[in-house]
């Protein structure tokens, strides 16, 4: 008998968020949010401030456990959160050391591909807001994670450093990775799926007696 | 394995570039215990009765000292987020960092507890004595100070709170461990001291990093 050829299975999702609700308190942030997330998609995450944006990528993330439904995950991640995490005293490189030595990117090529080279030995205090969250977004091409968690990218960058940005998603899409971006600024993205997340703030506060 | 040694590695790398703390701690140890001669008056019987006491005691508050940042400042600038994401659990992040806070402050409390020995007059042969004790001692007072500070994480005045988790706490190892180090001057075996401490020690060597991973967690949900 020839051999068969292994079934083929269908593309398993990155990423698979099932009817995740959280809770803050006794205030319902996040109602059954569920969204898929393929290789070489990239969603949008849009809605008010206070819609729980952060909370559901925190969720995503694994830093917060949901109060309802699953996340199922089958890659690593990479975070950028909407701080920075760089140690004024230090230099860029002594920043980005950890991640780094965790991932498997070049510090060379990601500095270059950002535009930090020149930046590279300066201690992180010396550095504009801009330069430092692009030195927070080089974390995340360090790390070599298929699934990206943006939490606002591009707050404080210039026209040219969102350009420039935009080319590296691009670019990781296009080698199968996927990620879930924050932003009220329009990225220039093609094909980004989005999901808007409605405010509940005004929904009548959930009394758990 | 390699995630756990490059945290520890990025801790002491820190440390070394602010190298202020390190020695902020260093000289509030050696100024503490100088004090104890001005106020107790210059008699040599007196001090070398006291000295492995006032050692003892000046190390416990010294460690206390950069307990307040050891999670705090990770927590302020967002690094936490991320040292909980690099794929380690959160007990071993914990342990990482308390290993971390050993090696730059208990390390170098237990070699400038040897000039302050010898200036409060401690013999030459009880010296090894106490520093064994301080050893295991310090320890102690990483683990358990790492557990008091992840704990207090995100809570308002921490930096008040975290002395009055810490110092009921460790008041075992400062029975203990003190006397291991006054067996010599009464010329008793330091071993039921010893035994002791290190019992406390691998009692709190897997307790304290789990409970300190749940405070971490807890902190940056």
């Amino acid at each position: 008998m020839p051999p068969q050829p292994p079934p083929s299975t269908p593309a398993l999702p990155l990423l698979d968020v099932r009817d995740v609700t959280v809770f803050r308190g006794d205030r319902l942030v996040l109602d059954s949010v569920s969204l898929s997330l393929f290789a070489g998609d990239a969603m949008i995450l849009t809605g008010p401030n206070g819609a729980g944006k952060s909370t559901l990528l925190r969720t995503i993330s694994g830093l917060r456990k949901p109060d309802g439904g699953t996340v199922e995950r089958q890659t690593e991640l990479a975070w950028l959160g909407h701080q920075d995490a760089l140690k004024p005293g230090m230099s860029l490189t002594q920043n980005l050391a950890l991640a780094a030595k965790l991932g498997q990117g070049q510090m060379n090529e990601v500095l270059d591909a950002l535009d930090l080279a020149f930046l590279a030995d300066l201690p992180a205090r010396l550095l504009s807001s801009g330069q430092k969250r692009r030195a927070a977004f080089a974390r995340v091409m360090l790390s070599g994670a298929p699934l990206w968690l943006l939490d606002e990218p591009t707050v404080g960058l210039d026209v040219a450093s969102i350009e420039r940005l935009g080319a590296i998603m691009a670019a990781h899409r296009a080698k199968g990775g996927a990620m879930i971006v924050t932003t009220h600024v329009p990225l220039p993205l093609e094909n980004t799926r989005s999901h808007e997340l409605p405010s509940l703030a005004n929904v009548e506060p959930i009394w758990l007696s | 394995m390699t995630a756990f040694l490059a945290l520890i590695d990025r801790d002491l790398r820190m440390a070394y570039r602010f190298g202020a703390d390190t020695l902020a701690s260093l000289l509030f140890f050696i100024l503490c215990g100088s004090l104890f001669p001005l106020a107790l008056g210059p008699s040599p019987d007196l001090l070398r009765h006291m000295g492995p006491g006032i050692v003892w005691v000046c190390a416990l508050l010294a460690s206390l000292l950069p307990l307040d940042r050891l999670f705090g400042s990770e927590l302020e600038d967002g690094s936490l987020d991320l040292l909980m994401l690099t794929g380690l659990p959160a007990y071993a992040v914990a342990f990482a960092k308390m290993i971390a806070h050993w090696l730059t402050t208990g390390l170098p409390l237990l070699i400038a507890a040897i000039p302050l020995g010898i200036m409060l007059g401690v013999k030459g042969g009880e010296l090894p004595l106490l520093l064994l004790g301080l050893m295991l001692g310090t320890m102690c007072l990483s683990l358990l100070g790492g557990m008091a500070a992840s704990v207090v994480l995100g809570a308002r005045r921490g930096g008040v709170l975290l002395p009055l988790l810490v110092l009921p706490l460790a008041t075992p190892v400062l029975i203990f461990g003190a006397a291991s180090s006054y067996a010599g001057q009464l010329g008793a075996s330091p071993a039921a001291g010893f035994d002791l401490l290190g019992a406390c020690l691998l009692a709190m060597l897997p307790l304290c990093p789990l409970a300190a991973g749940q405070g971490l967690k807890a902190a940056v949900s």
